[in-house]
Order: C-alpha cells, then structure tokens, then sequence
C-alpha cells in the first residue's frame, strides 16, 4: 500500500483523526466539521486536503455543497492506528518487565 | 500480573494502568535514564532506538528517534516538566512524520504496591470526540486481524 505513508501523516494530526471519528458517524460538509472543533473553515478544508490526497476521505457533490464521507482505507486506517497503538503499548511494557527484571539484584529477593 | 488497562477519565483523559514486579525506584529509573529507555521503548517488532535524549530536570529535553531497519523512521521531541523523583512524571510529548503533531501531555505516576510498582499513564487527548472515538473503536479489545493487517502492509 503506496499510501500507507501518507496515511500514518494524514493521521499523526489529532485534529485530522477527529475529522475522521466525526466522519465515522456519518457525512458532514466543511460546516459542519468545522464547528465542533473550532476552528476556522479554511483550517478544516486544509486538513481535508491532507485526508481526501491520503486517500481516506472522499467529496460528494450535491447542489453547491461538497459533503464528505469517510472512504473505505479511511475506516480501515484508524482501526490500524489504533491497533498499532494498543499493540506498541502491550509490547513496551512487556519489554520493561524484562528490563526491570535484570535490574534486580539477584540475592536476597523473595521468590514470587 | 495484572495486565494493562486502559478507561477513560473525565472528558478529556485517557488512563493507562499496569502493575510492574519492582519498585517504583527500578520503573522511574526505566522511564527517565536513556540506556534503559532505549531497551524497551520501541512500539512493535522489529524498531529500534539509535537515538536517545532524555534530560530529566524540569525544562530538560527529550528527543527519541526510531527505525525500523528498512529505511523507515521517524522520532519524537518533548519537554519535561515536572519530575519527583520516583514518583511522578510530568511531560509534554510530540511526534514528526516530519510536520509536528499538536503536544500531548502526559502525566506518569509510580505508585508502591507491596514490592510491586503500579504504574498510571494519564494522556490528554485533544477532544472528547477523539477519545470516544478511540474506545469507540475497540482500543479495549483484541486486535489480531487489523494487526495481521499490518503486516501485510509493511
């Protein structure tokens, strides 16, 4: 997946995974998206650009509006972000149990 | 061992809780000097850390800089703020993919339990709408298929 870069940038932004978890619940145009967050409608359509090139959200046309919706790779990525973080997560501490673990000094410690 | 945790807080919190068999001394130790950082700080298989700053005094730096062995990298900069010895820690914390993602402060603290070290990693998300989205998305449950995913990707 030539993406996958562009995604993981598109989503390092808290903002944009907002956009995307707003998006989740159903289509909004930049109006709407902008509110919730506060910020002005030239910020939101900026951090659309980033999401729509990544390839995770995509424009309807309707009348004058541009309604987005969340694409496909858009709903699988933030299942993978949130998975990686949960996984480096289990596996960081993992690894410092073993760290803590040769921290120890050998003699006297109490069997567990 | 109890194993991680993960619940919100508040409207703006995501807490993270998981007991350590050591004492608080031997965790913050872990979490503070560089060469122990650098042995277990590393995300999924497969990543290294060949650069690590961790200056901990208030003020003082932090830079991490990951790899993966194939050619892919990115790192992390922040800031300590608060540090007891021990105890607590207090820091801000932002990622490059190279553009700076907005800070995240994290608030880590140690607490005794017997011998042991429960340790509570208190993150403050951005929105409300992030977090509920976060655990919305099932952070809380197994993951096998998207992680499965990943490698298929990579």
């Amino acid at each position: 997946m030539s993406n996958l870069d562009a995604a993981f940038s598109a989503l390092a932004d808290p903002t944009r995974r907002a956009i995307l978890s707003r998006l989740a619940q159903g289509e909004a145009t930049v109006m709407e998206l902008a509110k919730p967050f506060q910020l002005s409608q030239p910020a939101i359509s900026q951090h659309l650009k980033v999401l729509e090139s990544a390839g995770l959200v995509v424009r309807r046309i309707e009348g004058a509006k541009r309604p987005r919706r969340l694409a496909k790779a858009g709903v699988e990525t933030i299942d993978l972000w949130l998975s990686m973080l949960r996984e480096a997560l289990d596996k960081n501490y993992d690894r410092l149990d073993e760290v803590l673990a040769e921290m120890k000094p050998r003699k006297g410690r109490r069997i567990r | 061992m109890s194993k991680m945790t993960l619940k919100t807080e508040g409207d703006r919190y995501v807490v993270v809780t998981r007991q350590f068999a050591a004492p608080p001394e031997a965790v913050y130790r872990a979490h503070t000097d560089p060469k122990l950082i650098q042995k277990w700080l590393l995300g999924p298989d497969g990543w290294t850390m060949p650069v690590c700053i961790s200056d901990a005094r208030p003020g003082g730096k932090i830079r991490y800089e990951w790899m993966n062995g194939k050619g892919h990298g990115f790192h992390l900069t922040g800031e300590y703020l608060e540090l007891e010895p021990c105890s607590r820690i207090v820091h801000v914390e932002r990622m490059h993919f190279p553009d700076p993602t907005p800070d995240n402060h994290v608030e880590t603290r140690f607490d005794p339990d017997g011998a042991d070290t429960l340790m509570t990693l208190r993150m403050t998300l951005p929105s409300a709408e992030v977090r509920t989205a976060m655990l919305s998305s099932g952070m809380e449950h197994g993951m096998e298929a998207s992680y499965a995913r990943l490698e298929q990707l990579i």
